[in-house]
């Protein structure tokens, strides 16, 4: 029973989420502490998960591109031309609900971009990512005419900072896609396919799965979260910065999605397991500003503690670890 | 003579998560000799191996090499302490150079910097100790699949090595790709190697092994000399029971001819470098067998009838309508299925469970939108595990904890499952025991009785011989011939596989 607890996904992740929370509260007693004010939720709980939100978005998508075998490194770019298109949107007085509606588009489009190029025309994803990557901050810089755009839309920026029945609205949003994607995933044989493209391509498409839309789909799924992340990063500071918006977003995506238990290598996912892991990388750095550690080093201890979550994660160690337990005394020859 | 054994096992003890692979096995190999291990699919054969070469850690045993304990930690270490070995799925890399692949993991040179040619004069100095020419630059992926075997062999074979391991060396092979394996096993028992020599193909049993080691469930039936165990004894021993007659006649006399329908038509199909044009006919309640030598084109051709390759030229009709097969996919929809000869890379998707692997193909043709549902799935997963045998601890257990035999039991029932119209097998009873090799046999004749039809293509020409009505021979990616089940022999097929110039 214990044994197939600590075999589970999400063991790791939800080990290193603890610690770290007991390590905060260690510091901080106050740090779990959640307070009900103008009925409204507040609490520094509350803000890892309005703060994650964005990752947690990402994460998602990245977590079935991940499963293909592939990695998108493009969603960081496609939050910035998403960012500046609900700018201009609303600036030129569309309604919130079209600027939303556009958004998804916007990173649809780019998803198939990536997808058709991985897929269709068989470049590496990282290669083919790669090219959006970089392209994509320049359409962003040419659709904000190089400035950074300001957005006064009260709605807009109730979606990242608003609460709903005293809930935090961003992550109520991001909750109801996992819940909703998991649903599709496992209900219908999507999930099944993007693990069998995912563990061996060939041999799904003996099986007669066609491999490729398979693929694509997971791309534009990808892209159209990202569109969504930058939806909620320009109505988080009102504004759409070409440059800043989705910075190493891809990176924190990917690196949610590994530490919660998805192997880069394709194959079996794990939704839940990208969704804390998330959270896990958000609670890291809130809890580095808490503990007053400066930003230029900040990288180091985010590294840290991938890099311990993965070999964790890792048979290899684990077994090697185990041997050293048990062959203790024995020797060998 | 208490102690003339090479290499002696005592206990030998192995579980995995819901099976005992091995419980108190014994064995032994003497030097010089060779030492058949058999046994039904999942009987413990490759586990016995990886034990014993430290790719999985035992649970109990003793092993004795040359009157000296060792535990090998891993294939490296058996390999110094000289057991060389070729496993059953063997991981060589297609795309890498024939002297790359013997080099692998172990690298000639100094201060991480590869001594290039070291490395070609090695392979070229392993190649020859087993009298095999071949160009050690040459891409592993271009050389036939016997030469690659061989490769593997020479790879393995490390110059202190005192015992050589194959674990179903010859599952690949023709039978003249056979007589030259055997030729080198016969040099290196001469030279004073044991030799373990694991297989499924009984004559191969009778025509190189000295002695003969059992193994049933995970337990030591027996250790016997060869020559003093009849054939139909061995079976017994291997399946448990007594049996009479080996495999099983099978009723081959096809529904009448005028009445099945063709359920296939290719007329004029080819592609460049892989088929010349071939026209052929595949008929409801008939089936149809496709012989010849290895890279004479069979595997290309089923590979044009199921839409993986595009033909340059020609069509096919299926049910009498002209269908282009862009992707299997298609071929799926249409009602036919493909067992393909490369389990491997083409077959199984090793992470995903049993029940996964076996439904994927009826799930695609449904489409994603169709699921199965979970209880369809398990109640086919029951009916198949059943049906074909298929021994697994669950449905939930991932295929690559599966023996060979047992994943391609799987894939069988992957297509099975989807109820085709036509089922292309492509050595089906490749890595088969001798049991479910007969099972496999009546099934045909029982696909064939329902009415599909089948398209049989095996290197064992008796296999085809037993089993099919008429018998399509291709030579040189030429369809040469077709012989009819009146006067349907081996040696005539021979002949016909053979070609003119030879008798
Ligand atoms: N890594 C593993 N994890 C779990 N079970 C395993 C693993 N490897 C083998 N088994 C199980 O151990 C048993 C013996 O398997 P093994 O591969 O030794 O059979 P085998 O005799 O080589 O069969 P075959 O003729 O089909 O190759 C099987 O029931 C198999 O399912
Ligand atoms: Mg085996």
């Amino acid at each position: 029973m214990s044994r197939s607890f600590t075999r589970s996904p999400v063991f790791w992740p939800a080990v290193g989420l603890i610690a770290l929370v007991v390590l905060n509260t260690a510091v901080n007693p106050a740090f779990l502490k959640i307070t009900l004010l103008d009925g409204h939720l507040f609490g520094t709980p509350i803000d890892i998960l309005t703060q994650g939100s964005r990752t947690m978005l990402l994460a998602l998508g990245m977590t079935l591109v991940i499963a293909t075998g592939g990695v998108d490194l493009s969603v960081g770019s496609v939050v910035a031309i998403a960012g500046a298109v609900c700018a201009l949107m609303l600036q030129g007085g569309h309604s919130l609900a079209l600027t939303i509606v556009a958004a998804l588009a916007v990173g649809g489009a780019a998803g198939a971009v990536n997808g058709t190029l991985v897929a269709r025309i068989g470049i590496q994803p990282i290669v083919a990512t790669l090219i959006l990557m970089v392209a994509g901050r320049g359409v962003a810089q040419l659709l904000a005419g190089g400035q950074v755009l300001i957005v006064k839309h009260a709605g807009f920026g109730y979606l990242a900072n608003g609460f709903f029945l005293t809930l935090p609205v961003a992550p109520l949003l991001v909750g109801g896609l996992f819940v909703v994607t998991q649903l599709v995933v496992r209900r219908t044989a999507i999930g099944l396919f993007l693990e069998a493209v995912g563990d061996n391509e060939t041999a799904s498409r003996f099986a007669g799965l066609a491999a490729a839309r398979v693929k694509i789909l997971a791309y534009v799924f990808c892209g159209a979260c990202a569109g969504l992340a930058g939806v909620l990063w320009a109505a988080n500071v009102g504004a759409a910065d070409a440059n800043r918006s989705g910075e190493n977003a891809e990176l924190d995506a990917i690196f949610a999605v590994v530490v919660g238990g998805t192997a880069l290598t394709g194959g079996r996912f794990v939704l839940a397991g990208s969704l804390l892991g998330a959270v896990l990388i958000q609670t890291l750095t809130i809890s580095m500003y808490n503990l007053g550690i400066s930003p230029a080093v900040a990288p180091v201890p985010k590294a840290l503690l991938i890099v311990g979550v993965s070999l964790l994660q890792s048979d290899r160690l684990r077994r090697w670890l185990a041997g050293l337990w048990t062959r203790g005394g024995k020797g060998t020859a | 003579m208490p102690d003339s054994a090479l290499l002696r096992l005592r206990g030998v003890t192995k579980r995995f998560p819901g099976v005992i692979a091995l419980s108190g096995v014994d064995f032994s190999v003497r030097a010089g000799e060779v030492h058949a291990l058999l046994g039904e699919n999942g009987a413990g054969k490759s586990t016995l191996i990886k034990v014993l070469t430290g790719v999985h850690p035992p649970d109990a045993g003793e092993f004795v090499l040359d009157g000296r304990p060792i535990s090998a930690r891993s294939p490296k270490e058996a390999e110094a302490a000289g057991i060389s070995t070729v496993y059953q799925e063997v991981n060589l890399i297609p795309g890498l150079s024939v002297a790359e692949n013997i080099a692998l993991g172990r690298q000639p040179g100094r201060f991480g910097f590869v001594d290039w040619r070291a490395v070609r004069r090695h392979a070229r100095e392993a190649l020859a100790r087993l009298e095999i020419e071949c160009d050690v630059d040459a891409e592993l992926g271009s050389l036939s699949v016997a030469l690659q075997q061989m490769v593997a062999i020479a790879r393995a074979l490390d110059l202190r090595a005192r015992l050589l391991i194959l674990d179903e060396p010859t599952a690949s092979l023709d039978e003249k790709e056979v007589a030259e394996l055997f030729s080198v096993m016969r040099r290196l028992r001469g030279e004073g190697l044991g030799l373990i020599f694991v297989t499924h193909f009984l004559d191969q049993v009778y025509a190189i092994s000295d002695r003969i080691t059992v193994l049933r469930n995970g337990q030591l039936v027996g250790e016997y000399v060869t020559a003093e165990l009849p054939r139909l004894k061995l079976v017994g021993h291997m399946l448990g029971r007594e049996v009479h007659d080996e495999a099983g006649r099978v009723d081959v006399t096809p529904v009448a001819r005028e009445a099945a329908a063709p359920l296939l038509e290719a007329r004029g199909l080819a592609r460049r470098g892989a088929v010349h044009p071939l026209d052929l006919t595949l008929r409801r309640g008939e089936v149809t067998g496709l012989a010849g030598l290895l890279g004479s084109g069979r595997t290309e051709t089923a590979r044009l009838l199921f839409g993986i390759d595009a033909a340059d030229a020609g069509e096919i009709r299926v049910r009498g309508d002209r269908v282009s097969l862009g992707a299997p996919r298609d071929a799926v929809r249409l009602g036919l299925a493909f067992c393909s000869e490369d389990r491997k890379i083409e077959g199984i998707l090793p992470n995903l469970s049993v029940r996964e692997n076996l439904i994927l193909a009826l799930q695609a043709k449904r489409g994603v939108w169709r699921t199965l549902a979970r209880a369809e799935q398990d109640k086919l997963c029951e009916h198949y595990i059943a049906a074909l045998r298929i021994k697994t601890p669950g449905p939930e257990t991932p295929i690559r904890n599966l023996s060979g035999g047992n994943q391609q039991k799987v894939l069988l029932a992957r297509w099975l499952a989807t109820q085709p119209e036509l089922i292309i097998l492509d050595e089906p009873t490749r890595g088969i025991d001798v049991g479910a090799k007969a099972e496999i046999e009546q099934l045909v004749a029982k696909l064939r009785a329902d009415g599909l039809a089948v398209l049989l293509i095996s290197s064992e020409i008796e296999e085809i011989v037993r089993n099919c009505s008429r018998v399509l021979v291709m030579r040189e990616r030429r369809l040469e011939a077709e012989v009819a089940a009146d006067n349907l022999t081996t040696g005539r097929l021979m002949r016909a596989m053979a070609g003119g110039h030879r008798e």
